[in-house]
């Protein structure tokens, strides 16, 4: 299903509030577990509200009618958000995520929230509260994650789009996991204000979508500043120079050891088929890559502890009683988080407590500016580099629960672009002989999103 | 460096607000040593002359007037989330 199928049916005079009562049915249907909750009344309002528009000829937006889910770490105004954690189990939003109400003044409608590792902590979706979401092309599998629940709903035809969030690879390994398209734009491109905060230095919110003229327009109508996020920044603008050979470089080191044969066979395929269409492609090495996931798994649990120091029992969230306010905060932070998370907020205090800071957090951080160089340097010579998405196909429910290392591999591929803050997507490149779908990743410099979607195009169904 | 003991678990649990049990603390102990040990690799690198970088968009010092601005968030929206409320306020237990 595509936006485009959607556009073409109301223009055709099917009315808007049917067009979402076969969404909300489809939500409430769901056999993967990919949707919470969804969020009828006001979905069938603003539909409501559309057809009104429609009928007196005034309807404007990019996107006017369209049905959507959003993970359940970005706030929908009204409606319940739990980032799947016991601890905001029954937390209405006070306010509503700019990303949403950017998707709504475009005519969108949000129907409901989609399903996510606790706090966005995993790469499977199942470290969720709710239960894991399993994979659109065998059930026995695992959505990937965290954003496995708006990668399914997307997959398995639920709604056309859907928003995730990607601090290290969680938009584009369950893309790559469910055979879609996901977009992690640059950091900084999208407004996180009203976004449940994991990693501050790599969260972005994106879009998944079944073809590439979804992504770009969902990005169009959510990108640029925002007064209410200091940290966003606006992007390149598209460039209308479309016949340009490319520069494609792949990195070497992602396809060699320890990565599936038949993902790297995919990947190779269409590196050829770049070739034969005259685009130039090189191999490239960047060495430090290779420490990425350790900088990663040093830098983001720093920044997660920081972030979740706020669920105390006081404000907000699943409060537990005790005789004094530290057992208050105690009693509410062991019941409310998950083990993932237990296990993050306390890697994240060890690596910054006094002592082990210069050694572990700081020595993570310049590693960090030696992969970023290294990746300005690749960029000198290429347009875009390629990799596979992830190591291997979706695995299965449970084989990696008690290895949390293990499960950390599974990002090897997708860390470093959030490290380095560049845009990136995954392309579906096809399935294995077992039917599992496989990924290919293309990343860009900083503010180069259009490049990335341009270069995507070569492999893709526009 | 990368071995850990329970009682450094034990240490880190009190510090981060949360209770752990022996059984808990034990594979705590194992999972934590293992991705301690596995980004104990970065030692190997190089970094000399290097900074840290701790966020990339290299956005600085974004201001606004001091004003008191209206978000459109209402009191009551803000308070129906909290555990315990009295006369609008937040309600917390005796801190000192």
């Amino acid at each position: 299903m595509t936006i485009s199928d959607v556009q073409k049916e109301i223009a055709a005079g099917k009315a808007v509030r049917t067009i979402v009562e076969e969404a909300i049915t489809r939500a409430k249907a769901d056999p993967l577990n990919a949707v919470l909750t969804v969020i009828e009344k006001r979905a069938l309002a603003r539909a409501d509200e559309i057809d009104k528009q429609k009928s007196q000829g005034t309807v404007t937006g990019r996107l006017a009618g369209v049905p959507f889910l959003a993970k359940d770490n970005i706030l929908t105004f009204d409606s319940r958000t739990t980032a799947s954690a016991h601890m905001l189990e029954n937390f209405i939003a006070p306010y509503q995520a700019t990303v949403i109400e950017r998707l709504e003044s475009e005519g969108a409608i949000c129907i409901g929230k989609t399903n996510l590792d606790a706090f966005a902590h995993g790469g499977s979706t199942e470290n969720s509260y709710f239960g894991p979401t399993k994979n659109v092309a065998d059930d026995e599998r695992v959505a990937g994650g965290s954003s496995g629940g708006s990668a399914v709903a997307v997959a398995s035809g639920i709604v056309p789009f859907a928003l995730g969030t990607d601090t290290g690879g969680s938009i584009r390994q369950p893309a790559s996991y469910n055979g879609i398209y996901g977009l992690k734009p640059t950091y900084g491109s999208v407004s996180r204000y009203g976004v449940v905060a994991m990693a501050s230095s790599t969260d972005v919110v994106g879009p998944l979508a079944t073809n590439l003229d979804d992504i770009q327009l969902v990005l169009d109508c959510m990108k640029g500043i925002d007064e209410y996020d200091s940290t966003t920044i606006d992007i390149s603008p598209l460039e209308t120079d479309t016949n340009k050979t490319l520069k494609i470089g792949v990195i070497n080191q992602s396809m060699g050891e320890g990565v599936d044969p038949e993902v790297v066979e995919a990947i190779e395929s269409k590196i050829k088929d770049a070739k034969k269409a005259g685009h130039d492609v090189t191999f490239v090495t960047l060495p430090s890559l290779s420490y990425a996931l350790a900088v990663y798994y040093v830098v983001v649990p720093a920044e997660l502890t920081s972030n979740l120091a706020r669920y105390d029992g006081i404000k907000y969230g699943e409060a537990k009683s005790a005789k004094d306010i530290a057992g208050v905060y105690t009693n509410t932070r062991t019941a409310g988080f998950m083990d993932e998370n237990k296990r993050r907020i306390l890697i994240g205090n060890y690596v910054l407590s006094s002592g082990y800071y210069d050694a572990y957090y700081k020595k993570a951080q310049t590693v960090r500016t030696l992969i970023i160089n290294e990746f300005k340097k690749a960029f000198e010579q290429c347009d875009v580099l390629v990799s596979p998405t992830a190591p291997t196909p979706a695995f299965k429910l449970g084989e990696n629960t008690d290895d949390p290392l293990q499960m950390y591999l599974a990002d090897i591929m997708t860390v470093p672009a959030s490290l380095a803050g560049l845009p990136a997507i995954n392309v579906p490149v096809g399935t294995t002989k077992a039917g599992l779908p496989i990924g290919m990743q293309i990343m860009a410099p900083m503010k180069k999103d259009y490049a990335v979607l341009r270069a995507a195009e070569l492999w893709g169904d526009k | 460096m990368s071995s850990i003991s329970i009682d450094d678990v034990k240490r880190l649990a009190q510090l981060s607000a949360l209770s752990v049990s022996d059984t808990e603390a034990e594979s705590l102990r194992r999972q934590i040593g293992d991705i301690l040990g596995y980004v104990e690799q970065l030692n190997e690198v190089d970094t000399t002359g290097l900074q840290p970088t701790y966020q990339v968009s290299e956005v600085e010092n974004v201001t606004r007037k001091d004003e008191i601005k209206d978000y459109g968030v209402s009191r009551e929206a803000l308070l129906q989330n909290a555990p315990e409320t009295e006369n609008g306020q937040i309600k917390v237990k005796k801190v000192l």
